[in-house]
């Protein structure tokens, strides 16, 4: 199914933020919307957004490839961002990171075996006061875990099992 | 001229016009400043940080604006940091320095920065000997690398964005030079940047790859090897290669071409082509080429060449080789014997003097001079055409450009290109078309009508109304008129209605104003200055005559010219190639490619320009005007034919629109602007310079102040269309099964199915799919197609490519079975 | 002193409508709409000294006044990309005083006739944006934005546009390119956006935090807010004090506060944690050039404001105050603000390209104990070579760390390194 069939009413009201002349500013928010549901975009989901937009595949394909947050492959429902950048490093965020991955048993860059969680490194997220931090980003979106311990955050883990089935 | 302003750079007074890009205005002056991502054609993105140099500004007093002055002169300021030339515009007393101490270190910072991730491979890559890399790296860089090799980033070599074009990941400097132009120039952008930073590499996502018949302009551009041509690489290193001036023989553009050749054992220590290289022409082509003139070359090199004359004797109509001198003899007994039953059928592949000699033998024995073409209306482009003076890369705001009839992004790519640069420089561009094509972006007005509606649409230029105000308030008017939906009648039609417009709005007999017509091949304006033309009804023309063909291969494209050349009572073929033609002629004369001798076209702007012999002659072949000659000579005919110079200069004797045209007018050049193709290949790309002839213009009757005779207008006949029928009708594709493409073997790639399109709805009332092999028949003819649904087609309409095995003539009543 | 940017500090649930306004809310918007011409509330700003919040610290009310008025329609942005290792504030000023920053950015549209503003918004804000288009809905129900505002025929829609991940697109054209739907990569300037912006329309572009500065400014005036901080820097600022302290956070000052107010004081930072040492200061995040503290006390006792910093040899910037105490190696904060430059440089142009990608090789010997002789001078030196070279400023931020982490700890690497 397109987009527009999926989405009318999403897609009709990004389009209408922006002057019908430059309708190609619609191209980010698309494609946040067209990763909603697989967590990454698939190739008819790019000619799909390029045909939206009156632009190639190419051109949409480019964008994905530019920005960290849009994913072009899948990998497990959740993505748990971690930030490791100076300043959360300089309150123990890479040791907090290894001591995780211990617990969950993945490295970064791995999925669990049941597909719910990847774990990724990220820069900065605007959180350096309340390191160590992570995002995750899943199907409700993106959200922050703040000021985390290995408890609190394996806690946040094990209920990601179930945040997708309340959010819809 | 825009203003002058003037300025020093290293020390030396210039002056160049405002608004010039420092670069440019040292490029005019000699100094040559090094750039990667810099291209004159391009719009200035200052990303490689090549062409850092020192810019010193005349320093103003903040409270009065006065320029302070220093021991009489103004106080120069410079700025803290480097800056980059190409983006940086020149002004009034600026003091740029491009060699001083800090300058160098800047571009030979840039130049480390680049080599860091270059392999340095140069001693295998094609653009080894042509590098500007390379040349700046002799230039700047310093011998020992001081980036660990063992670090270098390792990407794949070889990857086909298209099968024409490869690229090499590791030695791409990101200038975004291939998706700029893409972009800004071709206005196809199916290349683009993936990932980003250390990361950042050129992917193509369009199917097929890189779907932009310009593609090959990119590896002209690309200021290392990354982009290739898959023809050329690994073929031959660029030191190695002669360079001969030519001009593209497949379409009426007439782009300017350079054939590099070489020496080579494969052929037999023969000379060969290795590749068609674009030659400058602003007035043309620019710097471009279109991938079939690119690449379509290899016929000329073909197995399938005729090298001997033969001829075919007897009840079993035995092949005999034969010697040039029996094979002309034969032919003239025979069209001596044939009186008025003399018909000369030839194309626009032949040069300008071939058909000067074939149209005089054909009048001096009261033969039929005929033209193989599909399109009408050229003794009105002759009339009215555009003539000296003319050039699409000026026309702007003021001018009106209309396109009718015609895909000319298929057509004559180059005019596609140059129609949308002037669209884009303000000029009003009304596209009239049945279906939506590329062009209609880039149009003020798009007018839609039903096939058969032509002459309507055309009509309303002279009407009050949106479209009549653009087109006759405008300043400079151009049609460009071609043959989509229509056969030879329909065409003609149509040419006379736009004559029409153009005449009475007084567009007509000046420079900028005046028909264009999108012929099949690059020499049909030249066939019609000569008085060739086509029939409406070939087969009738030809049935029981004496035919004598010169570059066409009825047979082979129509059955019902085959039929009627059976019954023809004698047949002599030139042409380069064996066809299905050629199997039947009763003499067979092998003709000279143009790259093998020289010549002129005559392009559908009415330019003429010259070509050059670039490589030996494949076997016995002769020039066409000499073999028409030695035919004459056997009929007690005598006509020049010692060399294609002599023959000109009776041509432009005899014929008014050639007067006072010499070869060496043709070859004349003036300074192309920017400056491409001198020795810094880093600056424009590795085109031509132009130094063999710029040609040009053929007067119009209009310009000569003769009475234009325009006929009325005749009103196409469709044939009738019910509801329930199935109209098909002629589109013209780039690249169809043409002899000169098939031989190319990259481009058959491209050539595809045979396919019919429709839209959706008339595919579902004739019972067929997307996809679905149809039997398809009209008009006497038959065939298999596949189908391909296309919503852009009108309902009713079935759209039959020209030169895909369904010999379409013009638009007939279709039918359509699974 | 009553904070002006971080005023939810005093009073609570400003980030609603109604207690928004009970406060005083939207009076300045309201007057300027009503009252003022869009180039007095110019004149305001630009006499109040305001400077841009973002980095540069470009005077706003002159960069206002740069609009091309030959040329329409007119856009502004809020740049809320917010993305500078260490940079917090502009968060903490859209979640909880929302408001003050919306009517700042309505007020700058007014000012420039731009009838279509965009807030862009670095993607991981994805709730706080949803939570913006409720606070813009409410204006819009209020009668504050949109159609005709208050009766008068002045229109202006405020929309929310998410980045995707990328640092780039906080610098201006890159975020403007972004917004067009394209890659974020840095345009070209001259031209800057006042003259040739958002889809080649002129547009000001400022920070949150300056937007937030504008309202207080226009209600209380430009003397007001100039009797606030120093001479060249007038008003208030939020640091973003991280790194090793006790209390990290936000902090509002006055413009010539000292670092060891923000870092020593109670209600600030607390001291550094463990009672360790102040090894070195990054005061505007990861693009800052380090200054050498090792205790001294001079250093500590130097106002932050855009003059002063400099005298130290490093730059204000975004005021996001990283404190690295003397358990830290030098290199290993290197190697972690080389990582990130690599990670978002966006590849357009080469020095920037290749010199992060060089450095990180460069630097992972050294941090790794791999490195070689010379490997040091080496990475200097090509820091060194990146300067002054790059297109837009990442190219030159890659370098501050490096080049005056080299020069002024120098020890720091000759530890690791074999020699
Ligand atoms: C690499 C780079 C990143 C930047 N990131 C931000 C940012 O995240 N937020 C911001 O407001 N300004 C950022 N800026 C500064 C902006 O380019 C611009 O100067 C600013 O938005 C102007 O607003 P102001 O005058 O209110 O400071 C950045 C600049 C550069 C060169
Ligand atoms: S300095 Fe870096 S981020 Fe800026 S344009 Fe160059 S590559 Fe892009
Ligand atoms: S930056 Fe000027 S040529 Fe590339």
């Amino acid at each position: 199914m397109s987009l527009v069939e999926k989405y009318p009413k999403e897609v009709k009201q990004i389009l209408s933020k922006y002057p019908p002349e430059h309708k190609r500013s619609a191209v980010m928010p698309l494609l946040f919307l067209a990763q909603r549901e697989e967590g990454y975009i698939t190739k008819a989901g790019m000619q799909d957004i390029g045909k939206i937009l009156d632009i190639t595949e190419t051109e949409v394909a480019s964008v994905v490839g530019f920005y960290t947050l849009y994913h072009d492959a899948k990998a497990g429902k959740y993505r748990v961002q971690i930030c490791n950048d100076l300043p959360c490093a300089l309150r123990g965020a890479d040791k907090f990171l290894e001591e995780l991955c211990g617990n969950v048993g993945i490295k970064v860059g791995e999925t669990t075996a049941d597909g719910l969680v990847t774990f990724e490194t990220v820069t900065c997220l605007a959180a350096c006061d309340k390191a160590p931090m992570f995002q995750t980003q899943g199907p409700d979106g993106i959200n922050y875990h703040e000021n985390m311990t290995i408890n609190k955050a394996m806690e946040v883990i094990a209920g990601l099992k179930y945040a997708g089935k309340e959010v819809k | 001229m825009s203003k002058q302003v003037t300025l020093t750079i290293d020390g030396k007074q210039i002056t160049a016009p405002e608004g010039a890009l420092i670069v440019d205005a040292a490029k005019m002056a000699g100094i040559d400043i090094p750039v990667f991502c810099h291209h004159p054609k391009l719009e200035p993105v200052g990303m490689c940080r090549m062409c850092l140099v020192e810019i010193g500004r005349p320093m103003r007093d903040r409270a009065t604006g006065q320029i302070v002055m220093e021991n009489g002169a103004p106080k120069i300021q410079f700025m803290p940091k480097l800056e980059t030339s190409c983006t940086n515009r020149v002004e009034e007393g600026l003091v740029v320095l491009t060699q001083s101490e800090k300058a160098n270190a800047g571009q030979k910072s840039t130049v480390e920065f680049l080599l860091t991730s270059h392999p340095l491979d140069c001693p295998v890559c094609d653009k080894g000997g042509e590098c500007p890399l390379q040349n700046l790296t002799m230039a700047h860089g310093s011998s020992q690398s001081r980036f660990i090799y063992d670090e270098k980033l390792h990407l794949e070599k070889q990857v086909p964005l298209s099968e024409l074009i490869y690229l090499d990941r590791e030695r791409c400097i990101q200038c975004a030079r291939c998706i700029r132009f893409q972009d800004e120039v071709a206005g196809d952008s199916v290349i683009g940047f993936d990932e980003r930073g250390r990361s950042t590499q050129i992917v193509s996502f369009s199917e097929p790859g890189f779907d932009s018949v310009f593609s090959g302009n990119t590896t002209d551009i690309c200021p290392v090897g990354a982009l290739t041509t898959a023809d050329f690489r690994f073929g031959a290193r660029p030191w190695e290669l002669d360079a001969q001036a030519s001009v593209c023989s497949q379409c009426p553009v007439g782009c300017n071409t350079t054939l590099n050749t070489r020496r080579e054992a494969k052929a037999g220590g023969n000379i060969v082509i290795k590749r068609v290289m674009p030659r400058q022409n602003e007035e043309v082509n620019e710097i471009w080429l279109c991938d079939k003139g690119r690449f379509a070359y290899h016929y000329t090199e073909s197995k399938k060449r005729l090298t001997k004359p033969l001829t075919r004797t007897g009840k079993d109509r035995k092949v005999n080789r034969v010697s040039w001198e029996a094979a002309t003899k034969l032919a003239g007994e025979n069209f001596l014997k044939a009186k008025k039953n003399f018909v000369v059928l030839a194309s626009g592949r032949l040069a300008n003097e071939d058909l000067f000699n074939l149209k005089t033998l054909a009048d001096q024995f009261g033969g039929k001079a005929v033209l193989y073409s599909h399109i009408g209306g050229g003794e009105l482009t002759a009339q009215v055409g555009v003539s000296a003076g003319t050039n699409l890369g000026v026309l702007g705001s003021g001018s009106t450009i209309v396109v009718v009839a015609s895909n000319l992004y298929e057509e004559a790519p180059i005019w596609y290109l140059r129609v949308k640069q002037a669209a884009e420089r303000g000029a009003t561009l009304i596209v009239m078309n049945p279906r939506e094509t590329k062009l209609d972006k880039y149009a003020s007005f798009v007018e839609r009508y039903d096939y058969g509606q032509e002459i309507k649409s055309v009509q309303e230029l002279t009407k009050k109304g949106k479209l009549g105000d653009a087109f006759m308030k405008a300043q400079n008017a151009i049609i460009i008129y071609g043959s989509e939906g229509l056969g030879v009648a329909g065409s003609a039609s149509l040419a006379t209605a736009c004559a029409k417009a153009l005449n009475e709005t007084e567009h007509v007999g000046k420079a900028n104003n005046g028909l264009i017509g999108v012929w099949e091949r690059a020499n049909d304006q030249g066939a019609w200055e000569m008085g060739f033309k086509p029939e409406d009804d070939l087969a009738a023309a030809l049935k029981g005559k004496v035919v004598y063909i010169a570059g066409a291969d009825p047979v082979g494209d129509d059955p019902k010219l085959a039929k009627a050349l059976e019954s023809a009572d004698f047949v002599v073929v030139q042409d380069i190639l064996e066809n299905a033609t050629t199997e039947i002629a009763d003499v067979v004369l092998p003709a000279q490619t143009h790259v093998e001798r020289e010549g002129t076209f005559t392009s559908g702007e009415r330019r003429v320009q010259r070509f050059y012999p670039a490589v030996a002659v494949v076997g016995d072949a002769r020039a066409d005007y000499a073999i028409t000659a030695q035919i004459a000579k056997h009929m007690n005919f005598i006509m020049q034919s010692a060399n294609a110079n002599i023959v000109f200069e009776i041509l432009a004797e005899t014929l008014k629109p050639f007067e006072g045209l010499t070869y060496e007018k043709l070859s004349n050049v003036r300074v192309q602007l920017p400056m491409i193709g001198r020795g810094d290949m880093y600056y424009g790309g590795t085109t031509y310079e132009n130094t063999h002839g710029l040609g040009v213009h053929l007067s119009a009757g209009a310009t000569r102040g003769e009475t234009v005779r325009i006929p009325r207008a005749q009103k196409e006949a469709l044939p009738k269309v019910k509801d329930t029928d199935l109209l098909a009708v002629p589109v013209s594709k780039l690249y169809h099964r043409g002899a000169t493409i098939e031989s190319a073997q990259l481009l058959n790639q491209r050539i595809g199915k045979t396919t019919v399109s429709m839209n959706f709805d008339t595919a579902e009332q004739w019972g067929v799919v997307e996809g679905a092999q149809v039997k398809v028949s009209f008009d006497g003819v038959s065939g298999e197609a596949k189908v391909k649904i296309d919503e852009t087609v009108s309902a009713g309409v079935m759209l039959v490519p020209r030169g895909m095995g369904l010999a379409i003539r013009e638009p007939a009543v279709a039918k359509v079975k699974l | 002193m009553a904070h002006v940017v971080l005023r939810h500090r005093d009073i609570p649930n400003l980030n609603q409508f109604d207690v928004y306004k009970k406060n005083g809310g939207f009076s300045a918007f309201k007057n300027a709409v009503k009252k003022m011409q869009p180039t007095e509330v110019t004149d305001v700003v630009k006499n109040s000294g305001l400077r841009g919040r973002g980095g540069a610290g470009f005077p706003t009310g002159m960069k206002w006044s740069f609009i091309d008025n030959k040329n329409w329609p007119h856009y502004v942005v809020a740049n809320a990309d917010e993305s500078e290792p260490g940079t917090f504030k502009d968060r903490e000023i859209m979640e909880s005083n929302p408001f003050q920053f919306l009517e700042g950015l309505a007020l700058c549209s007014y000012a420039v006739a731009a009838n279509v503003a965009y807030i862009y918004l670095r993607g991981e804000f994805w709730q706080l944006a949803a939570f913006l288009d409720e606070k813009i809905a409410e204006m819009e129900e209020a009668g504050l934005l949109g159609n005709k505002i208050l009766g008068t025929d002045y229109s202006l829609k405020i929309y929310t546009h998410l980045g995707a991940g990328a640092y780039i697109c906080g610098e201006e054209t890159a975020l403007l390119e972004s917004l067009e739907g394209k890659r974020g990569q840095p345009r070209v300037r001259p031209p800057f956006p006042p003259t040739f912006g958002l889809y080649g329309k002129p547009t000001i572009i400022n920070n949150v935090e300056t937007f937030a500065n504008v309202p207080m400014i226009l209600a209380n005036g430009a003397d007001w807010y100039k009797s606030m901080g120093t001479a060249d820097s007038s008003g208030v600022k939020v640091f973003s004090l991280s790194g090793r302290v006790r209390r990290p956070g936000n902090y509002e000052l006055p413009f010539g506060a000292t670092f060891r107010e923000l870092i020593y004081g109670e209600k600030n930072g607390a001291g550094v944690q463990d009672a360790r040492q102040v090894k070195a200061l990054m005061p505007a995040g990861a693009s800052s050039s380090l200054i050498v503290v090792n205790g001294d006390d001079k250093i500590l006792d130097t106002p932050m404001d855009y003059a002063s910093v400099r005298t130290l040899g490093s730059e204000l910037g975004s005021a996001s105050v990283i404190v690295i105490d003397d358990t830290v190696s030098i290199d290993w904060v290197i190697n972690k603000t080389i990582h990130f430059f690599k990670h978002e440089s966006c590849g357009k142009c080469t020095p920037c390209r290749e010199g992060t990608y060089w450095m990180q090789n460069i630097v992972h010997r050294i941090h790794g104990g791999d490195g070689k002789q010379g490997d040091v001078d080496l990475l200097l030196n090509v820091a060194k070579q990146m300067q002054g070279k790059c297109l837009c400023a990442l190219g030159d931020f890659s370098a501050m760390a490096v080049v005056t982490g080299i020069e002024r700890f120098k020890g720091d690497f000759d530890k690791v390194v074999k020699v």
